[in-house]
């Protein structure tokens, strides 16, 4: 509680140390915050080509799709790649000026916000062409998503932040480890598709699709898709229904988002408690 | 009765040294067993420092001041013991006070003015005043990467004193600026103490502790080793630093011949410790022999506060020499004008074999006497002057 109370005073450090990572991140680069959202740009090429050219494999408004669960994966998967180097590379604060050590990782989540922020506009703006109805009621399931995610994403970034200073392997792992994982999650594939296939399989008595989602980021990533892409099937020829999102009802998603939201502030409460134990070291193992 | 701003209890600090720190898990699964031996830096040290006062924080190289410091500051954790301050602390450790290079001069004042707890209109308010004071206003734009050293001092040293800290902790960053820097520096903490701030002062410079500190504190081998008057922990630390340079400590030797007795006093023959410039000084040492020696040389040595040799001389440059020595005998060395306008001066006597292969017995630095000038100008040495004045 003390140490909440400590951080809550430290804002500015805070926004001091985004202002920098960001500031470090684009100084000396032409077009600086456009490569920010060059990135999603990219990814929505490549996959388009993919799945509309080569798999024959429409989705409807697949720029929105892919980008709703994108954008909550790189915010996730940027915190963490920066949350790990966070200490390491801000050596020549810690080991010269006293503050709380749990700014460095979180300054990470928050640069990685700021990105989350640019490539929003990207994602917008293609909701807008698409003709997307922004008074939907899926629409609440944002914040709460959103909440999750940063839950989730700081207490691994703390996690992550404290171990990469005794062994540097973290950061390496941890890069392969986000490759794989976000296979597991549905972002460039829909989870209509792992429903269909999964639902109605079991592993040792546990229905296979409630393995899928043992995975927290799947359940974050499809709340953020529930809310802004919002299409869960529609019909094509042949009486045919496709499911792009996977049909479960709103407040069961709801739930289930709750549930990680919840199980994350828990896991964030012992990430921290690990990262206060091991920072009393930071400044004597740099 | 005041608290103290800092107060020290029996805080110790366990590095854990590696032969070479395996900082990946591939290297920590290969040496199956790590070698790493513990090493204490710091051991029960335990010192107070009441509000407003100014201490400072001697001792050899490696003997735990940084590491003391850091732990003040809160950057380190003890391994055992606790420390408990009370108000904001600002601490420059050497080079650079937590700055990032990529940045310019403004932006690192921010950060760093945020890291010791100001808003950003706070910092904005002072801000001309802390590039005022560091000089900086040319380059304050400029990326840090590009700063000199003195330049990186200079900022970080107008931040941390800007910021209104109620301690301030320095380690040895005066050293770097130039001379008027240092001098502005000086100024500051002077007025600090005035404003009745608490000072915490690490510094190789020891006439720096003896003008600024009202008390000091000698580290060695991360104990503390003597604490109280800065002119007595000072001369504690020239003599460590003395037994270090040389293989015999301050009262050592074989003892083939030993020093009984030494007596300083004046012209009159009255033993005394204070003298005035031009006055003559009589240095009497009383010998023993426990065994005949033959020619032993007899010396004496002067030192002044800052450790600088001064003078000294013995009784073979002064034309005399015993054959063998045998018995007692008491010499005397007559200083016959003291050339000094001003300071403590210390005596080291000692007798040894003439191709000093063989210390017999010395004194190190135990004697001392002071010189003080009445209200006339000082300056570096005492000329006698005669003035004269007639009609043309
Ligand atoms: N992070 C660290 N890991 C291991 N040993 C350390 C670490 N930091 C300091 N030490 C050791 O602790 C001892 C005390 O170091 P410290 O820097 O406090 O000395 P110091 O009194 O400030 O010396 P100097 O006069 O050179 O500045 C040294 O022997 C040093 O090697
Ligand atoms: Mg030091």
């Amino acid at each position: 509680m003390r140490r909440l109370r400590e951080l809550a005073s430290s804002r500015e450090i805070l926004a001091n140390l985004v202002r920098k990572e960001v500031k470090v991140k684009y100084k000396s680069s032409v077009l600086g915050a456009l490569w920010s959202m060059l990135n999603p740009v990219l990814y929505l090429a490549v996959f388009t080509l993919v799945f509309s050219v080569v798999l024959r494999n429409d989705i409807r408004d697949f720029p929105v799709y892919l980008l709703s669960g994108l954008l909550a994966w790189n915010l996730f998967s940027t915190s963490l790649s920066l949350a790990s180097r966070s200490v390491v590379d801000n050596a020549n604060l810690v080991t010269k000026v006293y503050f709380p050590r749990e700014i460095l990782p979180l300054s990470s989540v928050g640069t990685a916000l700021v990105d989350f922020g640019l490539q929003a506009l990207v994602l917008v703006a293609f909701m807008v062409t698409s003709g997307y109805d922004f008074t939907r009621i899926d629409l609440l399931l944002l914040p709460l998503s959103m909440f999750a995610l940063l839950a989730f994403t700081s207490a691994l970034g703390m996690w992550v932040a404290g171990l990469n200073v005794r062994y540097r392997d973290t950061q390496h792992l941890l890069n392969l480890s986000l490759l794989a994982w976000f296979w597991v999650t549905p972002i460039v594939y829909p989870s209509g598709f792992v429903y269909t296939e999964l639902s109605s399989r079991e592993f040792l008595g546990i229905r296979l699709f409630d393995l899928y989602l043992a995975n927290p980021m799947a359940s974050v990533v499809m709340g953020f898709q529930r809310a802004l892409y919002g299409t869960v099937s529609y019909p094509v020829e042949g009486g045919r229904e496709v499911f792009v999102l996977a049909p479960v009802s709103l407040g069961w998603l709801a739930l289930l988002i709750g549930g990680v939201a919840v199980g994350s502030l828990l896991l964030l409460f012992l990430a921290w408690r690990t990262f206060f134990h091991l920072s009393g070291d930071f400044a004597e193992e740099l | 009765m005041t608290v103290p701003a800092i107060e020290v209890a029996g805080v110790g600090k366990r590095f854990r040294r590696y032969r070479e720190r395996p900082t990946s898990l591939k290297e920590r699964l290969i040496r199956f067993r790590v070698t790493a031996d513990d090493f204490w830096a710091l051991r029960e040290v335990s010192l107070e420092v009441p509000e407003g006062s100014t201490l400072g924080l001697i001792g050899p190289n490696g003997s735990g001041k940084t590491t003391l410091l850091k732990i003040i500051a809160g950057i380190l954790r003890p391994t055992e013991g606790s420390v408990r301050t009370s108000g904001r602390i600002a601490a420059l450790l050497a080079l650079g006070a937590g700055f990032h290079p990529e940045l310019t001069g403004r932006e690192n004042v921010y950060l760093n003015a945020s890291i010791l707890g100001l808003s950003r209109q706070q910092t904005d308010r002072l801000f001309d005043d802390i590039v005022g004071f560091a000089e900086l206003e040319e380059f304050i734009d400029s990326q840090v990467k590009f700063y000199s050293s003195g330049m990186y001092v200079r900022l970080g040293f107008a931040v941390a004193v800007h910021v209104d800290p109620a301690i301030l902790l320095v380690d040895e960053v005066l050293a770097v600026g130039d001379e008027g820097f240092q001098r502005k520096c000086l100024d500051k903490v002077r007025a600090f103490q005035r404003e009745g701030r608490t000072i915490v002062f690490v510094t190789h410079a020891v006439h720096q502790v003896l003008q600024v500190c009202d008390r000091a504190v000698l580290l060695n081998r991360g104990t503390v080793q003597a604490q109280g008057d800065p002119g007595e922990v000072v001369r504690d630390f020239r003599l460590l630093m003395m037994k270090k340079d040389l293989a015999y400590g301050w009262d050592q030797g074989t003892k083939e011949i030993e020093i009984v007795n030494v007596e300083i006093f004046g012209a009159d023959g009255a033993s005394r410790e204070h003298f005035r410039p031009g006055e003559a000084v009589v240095i009497q040492i009383d010998l023993k022999a426990n065994t005949p020696v033959s020619d032993p040389i007899i010396s004496f040595a002067l030192h002044d506060q800052q450790n600088d040799f001064v003078f000294g001389t013995n009784n073979d440059w002064r034309g005399s020499r015993f054959p063998v020595f045998e018995g007692k005998h008491r010499v005397q060395f007559t200083l016959k004008s003291l050339p000094f306008v001003g300071g403590r001066y210390y005596v080291t006597v000692g007798v040894h074999a003439r191709d000093a292969s063989r210390v017999y017995h010395v004194h190190e630095q135990r004697y001392w006497f002071d010189v003080k000038l009445g209200a006339e100008n000082p300056g570096a040495v005492w000329i006698p002057v005669e003035f004269r004045a007639e009609p043309l």
